[in-house]
């Protein structure tokens, strides 16, 4: 096993609710992450899953660094990222990048494709030297599948899933070890979508990238993940390798999840149990005592609303799940292809 | 152009039996252009498809094939300028809509056909309450009192399975989740009884456990009515979900129609073959996805011939020269490819 390049310890990031216009009254936290921990290995994709507001984006940012963990801490080989400073952080900011979900706002708009995949170098002239600038972009263009003549358009002359290359194209001009994805295929339409993934894949092989691969959608993250976090509230409530989330699942919400996952096959259509969950998601300024899932869970009994469940390994499973009664059950029938 | 119409000759689809028959609404090579400043746009380009009673019909494309624009030139909103339709007819009932006074087209959108669409956020309005909202339909366009349309409203509302409907009747749309306010607009857009409904991208905005509750609801409440559904979406696994028959939709082209079972098994179109190639799936690990290489077509610009010909890896000489109409290519389905037969026959 090869060993974390990226460690999360106990990360929490709350944001304060405020009241009145002239004189600010913190009236609550939002609990936007709260308690999360993990390690990625260098090389891995890990993904990250979870429904909207579940704190999956805040995550990304604390990870990049743009925003100071409330309690916690992200240590990149060894070092705590947010007691960084002067060379070591801009060291570390070569390092980790990021690529956003929406391929419309992300680029800014007045700049030439050559402006905006160039900038990373001023920061950084140590990667190249001034001369060679230019060629470094049209390499940067041809590695992520675009026309290198197109150097000096402006973003909205791409459509969405060339602008999303734009972006993966800018993350990797530094050469970074780790590259944070938040959603970055959720905005593109099927057969757009499958370019860019394969195009992640590749870059991976080629460069040894680890990816922190935060989605939505399980189908897309079980495809490039090798180790899974979902999260629900703030909270990762299992994590395990890509086969134990998916095929051997023990958390009710991730079993949920699951089964709520449309299949592309009609003769699937009556062979499938979809656990119906009732209710909204509680909001995160007050979340439920004990276990976060229980106003939405069947399984749920006294001790749920008591005691919250750590996560960890119980007796009968292979892989940490934060829930009491933790048990496996077959969701998705494996394909035979 | 009855020729090209698959269905007319069609078997039942699957559960078909028992309904009350007949044809709601056909769309009939439907064209419609954006005239802009940077020249014209052909969005449409010769749409047809139909919805009957108690069937789900699904319009599946890609972003920017017309799915919206075909729905809002039936519901007659659509923008004009830029857009002007330019051909074809939209009959409910037979009877041409395009043709039609103002006064009558009105009186069929709520009660004959009613839309939901995909952000009902800014469908709804943000200065009224959802249950005013709804009870001005039966108001205005039932000419019920105040407190029986507020009755009506609440039961509507109760419907859709909005919990405690009473008590959320006076709340705005701001206070509602995502998923309840897709409920909301649901049930606004059932408040008249419509025979079609156009659902535009019903839950591309909601979470997949979400996602599941507003389908569960959208079925159970067409069952109920035998209302005839047209599902517009891009995804997939929704589509196989519910839909009796598909429609996919290229460029402003329906490039296939199919039952859902057939469409699946064996697409009959290059393009619907590369769709369903390019999902990855959840029971499946991750091998390299197969793609559909380029981008799909400037709309200003259609290729000539085939507008799928610079993408497809079937394309031959006559595909940059003569467009494939769409023809039948078996019981109930047809292709607009010129090697539609091959790809049926082939084992
Ligand atoms: N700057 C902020 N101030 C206050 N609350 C915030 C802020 N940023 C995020 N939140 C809240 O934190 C929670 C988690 O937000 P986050 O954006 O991380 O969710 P997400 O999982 O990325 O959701 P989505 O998939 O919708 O983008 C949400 O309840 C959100 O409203
Ligand atoms: N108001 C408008 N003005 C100009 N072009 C438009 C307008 N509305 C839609 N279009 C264009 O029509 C095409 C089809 O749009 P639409 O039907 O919304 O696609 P979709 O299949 O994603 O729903 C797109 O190229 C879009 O840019
Ligand atoms: S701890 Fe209790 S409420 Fe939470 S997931 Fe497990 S059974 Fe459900
Ligand atoms: S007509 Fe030719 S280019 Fe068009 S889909 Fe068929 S084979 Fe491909
Ligand atoms: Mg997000
Ligand atoms: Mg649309």
């Amino acid at each position: 096993m090869s060993e974390n390049i990226l460690e999360v310890n106990d990360l929490v990031k709350h944001y304060p609710v405020t009241q009145g216009v002239v004189f600010k009254k913190t009236v609550g936290q939002v609990k936007a992450v709260d308690g999360v921990s993990f390690g990625l290995r260098a090389g891995e994709t890990l993904g990250v899953v979870g429904e909207s507001g579940c704190g999956k984006s805040t995550l990304a940012r604390v990870l990049m660094n743009l925003e100071k963990p409330t309690a916690g801490n992200v240590v990149y080989k060894g070092q705590d990222i947010s007691k960084l400073s002067g060379g070591a952080l801009r060291r570390l900011r070569r390092q980790i990048q990021l690529v956003m979900q929406d391929p419309y706002t992300s680029l800014n708009p007045r700049m030439t494709v050559g402006d905006l995949l160039g900038e990373p170098f001023e920061i950084h002239p140590e990667v190249a030297p001034k001369g060679s600038r230019r060629a470094k972009v049209r390499e940067l263009l041809d590695l992520v599948g675009l026309n290198p003549e197109h150097i000096n358009r402006y973003p909205h002359q791409f459509s969405g899933g060339q602008r999303q290359r734009i972006g993966i194209a800018r993350a990797l001009a530094l050469r970074p070890e780790i590259i944070v994805c938040d959603e970055p295929v959720s905005a593109l339409d099927v057969s757009i979508q499958a370019q860019v993934m394969n195009l992640l894949e590749q870059l991976q092989g080629e460069f040894g990238l680890s990816y922190v691969f935060i989605a939505h959608d399980l189908s897309v993250v079980r495809h490039l993940s090798d180790r899974v976090a979902v999260m629900y509230l703030g909270k990762i409530v299992e994590i395990g390798t890509e086969d134990e989330i998916y095929e051997r699942p023990t958390h009710p919400y991730t079993q949920a999840l699951l089964s709520a996952v449309p299949v592309p096959d009609p003769t699937q259509r009556n062979n499938k149990t979809i656990i119906r969950l009732t209710g909204d998601v509680p909001s995160p300024i007050s979340p439920p005592s004990g276990c976060r899932f229980r106003t939405r869970c069947w399984k749920a009994q006294d001790v749920c609303a008591e005691q919250v469940p750590l996560l960890e390994i119980r007796r009968g499973s292979d892989h940490p799940s934060a829930c009491h009664f933790a048990e496996k059950r077959e969701i998705v029938a494996t394909h035979e292809v | 152009m009855s020729d090209i119409l698959v269905s007319e000759q069609s078997a039942p689809g699957p559960g078909g039996s028992g309904r009350p028959s007949g044809r709601l609404l056909e769309v009939d090579d439907l064209r419609v252009e954006f005239r802009t400043r940077d020249g014209v746009a052909k969005v449409i380009n010769g749409v047809t498809y139909h919805v009957d009673a108690g069937e789900t019909l699904a319009v599946l494309g890609e972003s920017g094939s017309g799915k919206s624009v075909t729905a809002q030139t039936i519901m007659g909103i659509l923008d004009t300028p830029p857009g002007f339709v330019t051909g074809g007819q939209v009959r409910f009932h037979g009877k041409d809509m395009l043709r039609m006074s103002d006064e009558e087209r009105r009186r069929i959108r709520g009660e004959g056909i009613a839309m939901i669409f995909q952000d009902a956020l800014s469908a709804l309005n943000p200065v009224f309450t959802v249950g005013f909202q709804i009870a001005e339909q039966f108001r205005v366009r039932r000419g019920m009192g105040r407190a029986e349309a507020k009755k009506r409203a609440i039961d509507m509302l109760d419907q859709v399975k909005i919990p405690n409907a009473k008590g959320r009747f006076n709340n705005y749309p701001h206070q509602f989740s995502g998923g309840m306010r897709q409920r909301a607009m649901i049930a606004m857009s059932l408040a008249l009884d419509p025979e079609v409904l156009i659902a535009d991208e019903p839950t591309t905005a909601l979470d997949v456990t979400v996602q599941a509750q507003i389908m569960d609801l959208l079925a159970e409440l067409q069952r109920e009515r035998q209302m005839g559904m047209i599902l517009i979406t891009h995804d997939l696994g929704v589509v196989a979900d519910v839909a009796d028959r598909i429609a996919v939709m290229y460029a402003g082209r329906i490039v296939e129609e199919a039952d859902v079972y057939e469409l699946y098994a064996k697409p009959a179109h290059p393009y619907t073959l590369g769709l369903i190639d390019s999902i990855p799936r959840l029971d499946e690990k991750g091998q390299q996805l197969r793609t559909i290489k380029g981008l799909p077509p400037n709309l200003m610009n259609i290729p000539p011939g085939c507008p799928f010909n610079p993408r497809c890896p079937m394309a031959q000489p006559v595909c940059r020269e003569k467009v494939p109409p769409l023809l039948q290519v078996g019981p109930a389905r047809a292709s607009a490819c010129h090697f539609a037969e091959e790809l049926v026959n082939r084992v």
